[in-house]
């Protein structure tokens, strides 16, 4: 191999590439391509990767807006929003994780490491109340936590003045929002955080399966509430007892 | 640079190091081609011999209808549901035995009991202790499970039905929906009445510095015994606690108690019948009922 080694840069197209830089940037750059070509063009056409599913809804305006706090604190260093297809994650966190339950993340929050656990399919598991207690200090309930509080969310105003143009930007890479959830997003919003509010019933039907704050703050609508009601909407798309966990594996 | 540049193709053994040379020259700088260990070149050449055999057996290439299978048949959902399979083959015959037998049954079978303890203690841990803490010795405003004080009581069955339908769980049409009324908020009762309520609520407790009056008894019965009963005992159907016992699940001082009465409202608790099976919501039902406190 030494010998190869050797010999190679007498060669015409080696000694051709070296010496010419132009020359040397466009072979990379079809190199590069061609990785990217076989790894990614696949994604947008193979079935099996684009696999709808049933339940998957856009997120509220003050589920969004807590998906950004969400990113802004990021919460995604220390927690992954991705159970593995392996009998022990499915044992403690509940069904694997589907890439359509992720698929209107702009980014998406699967995370790579797991300080604290996964929280994929965190959304019911807890009540508001302990969310709440939880964040602002994660010890008065889970003495052995060595999560950071978040005590401050709970006193800062949620600041959802561009939820809208958010959701237009979400709607033109792909998030399905329609007109009339773009139009009421403000409505919406605040139907989301207040019990009682006369909007509840517009919300519940522009987003099946919204949990609505229980508690009427006193500061207004905090970044805790939005935070929460994030947190509440994770794993609750899909139902799993009606999903067919073969059938992608048939379709094959 | 470049138009300087000498470049020379003659590779050399060069003297002092007794290598061969790779034959650049830039400049009068000359490069040795130290051959690289065996062991490296032979490793080096084994994986992308292992890589071939891997692209072979799994799913690997894209192609334009889907992509290559691998001849092992690998997939990674069949992958999981066969080793959940494997799981409930382990488990089957004691869990079926669990969705079978009723609650008083297992309970009272050593065998089964010791089965469902251990189901029973895994998920608890994994669901239950984030609230009730991981010795199930609660918090404040999250029941302690290791006492005789049952909100919603303690049978069994009462125990299986919290577990199941959760505790003033909206989504849930039969969660447990009794709540405490907001007796200052919702202007029932004024802040003079609310603290002779207080006092007299924690003269009924025997708590220090607790003040029983005519008015507060008066007070207690119109509004509170609906729920608490006239001696305060509680109600399980309502989920009123006992107020005459020494446990308290915010605190038995005073500013605590008038907030209470003032703001109402009380603990949530979500529904597991969706997210546990029947044999694990079972084994929880009497692993809480055998932690000390069952009725």
């Amino acid at each position: 191999m030494s010998d190869i080694a050797r010999n190679a840069p007498t060669g015409g197209l080696q000694k051709r590439l070296e010496t010419n830089s132009i020359l040397l940037l466009l072979a990379i750059l079809l190199l590069v391509s061609i990785g990217g070509i076989i790894e990614i063009v696949p994604l947008f056409y193979l079935h099996n990767t684009i696999e709808k599913v049933e339940g998957v809804r856009p997120y509220s305006p003050l589920e969004l807006s807590g998906y950004n706090i969400y990113v802004r604190e990021g919460c995604y260093t220390c927690h992954s929003q991705m159970i593995r297809p392996l009998r022990d994650e499915v044992e403690r966190y509940g069904h694997y994780s589907l890439a359509a339950e992720s698929m209107y993340d702009h980014p998406f929050q699967w995370g790579s490491k797991r300080n604290g656990p996964d929280l994929a399919r965190v959304g019911g598991r807890y009540s508001n109340d302990w969310q709440r207690d939880h964040l602002r200090d994660p010890r008065s309930v889970v003495p052995a936590s060595i999560m950071p509080g978040y005590p401050f969310l709970a006193q800062t105003p949620l600041d959802a003045e561009h939820i809208v143009e958010q959701m237009k930007t979400l709607r033109l890479v792909g998030v399905p929002y329609s007109d009339a959830q773009i139009d009421n997003a403000k409505a919406d919003l605040s139907a989301q955080s207040a019990p009682d509010d006369p909007g509840a019933e517009a919300l519940r039907r522009r987003y099946p399966n919204v949990v609505v704050n229980d508690q009427t703050g006193r500061n207004g609508v905090t970044e805790e509430d939005a935070l929460i009601a994030y947190l509440q909407h994770l794993g609750v798309s899909v139902n799993f007892k009606l999903y067919d966990d073969k059938a992608a594996v048939n379709v094959r | 640079m470049s138009t300087r540049q000498a470049h020379s193709d003659a590779a050399r053994i060069d003297p002092h190091s007794k290598t061969r040379t790779t034959g650049h020259e830039w400049d009068g700088i000359e490069e040795l081609d130290t051959p690289l260990p065996r062991w490296w070149v032979i490793t080096f050449y084994a994986t992308i011999l292992w890589s071939i055999g891997y692209f072979l057996a799994y799913p690997a290439l894209p192609t334009l209808s889907g992509g290559t299978q691998g001849l092992i048949g690998w997939h990674s959902r069949a992958s999981v549901a066969r080793d959940m399979e494997q799981l409930s083959e382990i488990r089957g015959p004691v869990l079926e035995r669990l969705a079978n037998a009723p609650l008083e049954e297992i309970e009272a079978r050593p065998q089964l009991l010791s089965a469902v303890r251990a189901l029973g203690a895994a998920a608890f841990a994994n669901n239950c202790a984030g609230c009730h803490g991981a010795g199930a010795q609660g918090a404040k405003g999250y029941p302690n499970l290791n006492d005789d004080d049952w909100l919603w009581g303690g049978k069994l069955a009462d125990i299986r039905r919290t577990i199941e339908h959760g505790v003033r769980w909206d989504a849930d049409k039969e969660t447990r929906s009794e709540t405490m009324p907001a007796f200052g908020r919702d202007g029932m009762l004024d802040a003079k009445q609310i603290s002779i309520v207080a006092d007299q609520v924690r003269a009924m407790a025997k708590l220090p510095g607790g003040i029983a009056t005519a008015q507060g008894a008066k007070l207690f019965d119109d509004n509170c015994s609906v729920c608490h009963g006239v001696d305060g005992k509680g109600n399980h159907d309502m989920g009123a606690p006992n107020l005459t016992d020494a446990l308290w699940l915010f605190g038995s001082d005073k500013e605590t108690i008038s907030s209470r009465i003032a703001n109402g409202g009380g603990g949530v608790m979500p529904a597991w019948k969706d997210r546990l099976d029947e044999p694990t919501i079972k084994a929880l039902t009497i692993y809480v009922h055998t932690l000390g406190g069952g009725e």
